[in-house]
């Protein structure tokens, strides 16, 4: 069964097609990620499945029903859940903040807000940063946080527009087993410039170049596709 | 619970200043609650909602004119002319807000000043009915009847404590706006609203209801002025009252609960003391005042936060 449905959608700027006609399905419960070089039109994608950028063309289904006129802010409030290229937090703001406005989206009392937030934040391992402000902390943090907030809300697709970017190697370790463990509850459409974090955790891989969709296929399949190999890995 | 403890506190020790304070300023602390009033829902828009206004004067205005029209022209008593006042500021704000909505930033700052003009201009316009800048001067409020006794709103005593009931309550609701999940998202809103949006926040209607609610406690301001010191005229539309409350919110602290209420007593001061010295007094106003924005750029209150008082809301 499938959670996400793209069919014919483009966004154009100008005469640039930053997405031209692209078809995508994505199901239940796997990790999909997307690769592609830059400018390959990957984040323009995800920004018009999550609601942030208006399609050009086409149409976008979630659950079989037609969402490209759906609000960004309804869209979280399906399941639909974007994390940010650059982290976007509250930076003035403590990581208890931060997170409690996502968690207030899904719970009333605050008692019970409150142990979401804590869940959230000892999940990605910054459960001891609670009362520090998200401006201070290192950028790996940053991005962990951002991933807490993601998780506040509970996701059924949850987006993550190139999480590693910027992060120590073992925190990509600690990382992927945290998306591991996201993806037994949700579905996980994953930009990923790290080749060897996308062959870990993907379950099938969509291949974009120049805003269209090169081809798809297990982990294996992308590794040995011939045009993949000349367009991505450039041998 | 200890912010709210302090805040309580602030109202008990001014409802206990009206015991000690001599006949001058004790008229003077009433004056500056009422306005204070004005600042405490202009700061809802800019202090936690990061929407700065220059227009929150027809707001003002319209609580005032609906307690003046309603009293000289149609003699109504105080409580409901004070009735007509609220809810002529609400209703200025929902209509007002309809068209902010879709503004921010310096856009929101135009459209605000544009509307406030709009409503100066009016009130000259229709002075048939507005007496223009001249203004209506109520001889006939009638005293208020409660608890077995009869309150005339010149008593000195009853505008203290009109005054103090009215500020107590803008006060305290809005440090319990703040302190709500309500609160929360349009702190957000004032920080990135974008990813606002993006943790699924209609942000169009958390702006349309901070808007509604400072307008609506400014209006409340204006209706409780016209009905304690018994005048209205168009000068409570112009800029001076839209950019009265920008400085007394800015001087006290934006995006503090307590601020307002320093900034406003502050300023009031400021210009009353220097005014007793030097017929510029406007100057020695704007030193101050620029001395303060360069070395305290958050306010009063907001310095102390940032320095000691890490806890004030």
């Amino acid at each position: 069964m499938n959670i996400l449905g793209v069919r014919n959608l483009s966004r154009h700027y100008g005469g640039l097609a930053a997405v031209n006609d692209v078809f995508l399905d994505v199901a239940h419960g796997e990790v999909r990620a997307i690769i592609g070089p830059n400018g390959a039109g990957k984040t323009t994608l995800v920004g018009m499945i999550s609601g942030r950028i208006t399609p050009s063309n086409g149409q976008i289904e979630f659950h079989d029903k037609d969402i490209t006129r759906t609000s960004s802010w309804s869209r979280v409030l399906l399941g639909i859940v974007y994390t940010f290229q650059v982290p976007s937090i509250y930076r003035a703001l403590t990581c208890y903040e931060n997170v409690a406005l996502a968690a207030q989206r899904k719970h009333v009392s605050e008692k019970v807000v409150s142990a979401a937030v804590k869940k959230s934040l000892m999940r990605v391992g910054l459960a001891n940063d609670l009362q520090r402000l998200a401006g201070v902390l290192p950028h790996g943090h940053q991005r962990l946080l951002e991933v807490a907030m993601a998780l506040a809300l509970s996701p059924q697709l949850l987006i993550l527009d190139e999480p590693t970017q910027g992060l120590a190697p073992s925190e990509i370790a600690a990382f992927c087993e945290l998306v591991r463990d996201v993806s037994r509850s949700a579905t996980v459409l994953l930009i990923e410039h790290n080749l060897k974090v996308v062959m870990q955790l993907a379950s099938r891989i969509t291949v974009m170049d120049q805003g269209s969709i090169l081809t798809e296929g297990t982990p294996l399949e992308i590794e040995q596709h011939p045009a993949v190999r000349r367009v991505y890995l450039g041998h | 619970m200890k912010s709210f403890a302090f805040h309580a506190a602030i109202v008990l020790a001014l409802f206990a200043l009206q015991f000690v304070l001599p006949a001058y300023h004790h008229a003077n602390a009433a004056r500056i609650m009422v306005y204070a009033v004005l600042a405490v829902g202009y700061n809802v828009l800019l202090g936690y909602t990061g929407l700065m206004s220059l227009g929150h004067a027809m707001f003002f205005a319209a609580g005032a004119y609906g307690v003046g029209l309603s009293i000289y022209w149609l003699g109504f008593a105080p409580l409901a002319a004070f009735g007509v006042g609220a809810a002529s500021g609400l209703v200025l704000s929902l209509v007002a807000g309809l068209f902010l909505l879709r503004t921010t930033g310096v856009a929101f700052l135009i459209v605000t000043l544009m509307l406030a003009q709009a409503f100066f201009l009016s009130t000259l316009y229709f002075n048939g009915v507005t007496l223009g800048e001249q203004g209506m001067v109520l001889t006939n409020v009638a005293a208020v009847e409660a608890f077995g006794t009869s309150f005339r709103l010149s008593d000195p005593t009853v505008k203290y404590n009109l005054a103090l009931a009215i500020f107590s309550a803008a006060f305290l609701g809005s440090l319990w706006l703040v302190r709500s999940p309500i609160g929360r998202v349009l702190i957000a809103i004032r920080e990135n609203e974008l990813r606002t949006r993006m943790l699924g926040y209609n942000t169009f209607a958390y702006r349309y209801l901070a808007i509604t609610v400072s307008g609506t406690i400014a209006g409340l301001s204006g209706a409780l002025y016209c009905l304690l010191f018994s005048y209205v005229g168009s000068s409570f539309a112009s800029l001076q009252y839209s950019t009265l409350p920008l400085l007394w919110t800015l001087l006290g602290g934006a995006g503090t609960v307590i601020g307002p209420l320093i900034g406003t007593g502050l300023m009031f001061y400021l210009i009353d003391i220097s005014s007793g010295f030097t017929s510029s007094y406007l100057l020695v106003v704007g030193a101050t005042l620029l001395v303060l924005t360069l070395w305290f750029p958050k306010g009063i209150a907001g310095t102390l936060r940032s320095r000691w008082l890490g806890w004030l809301p």
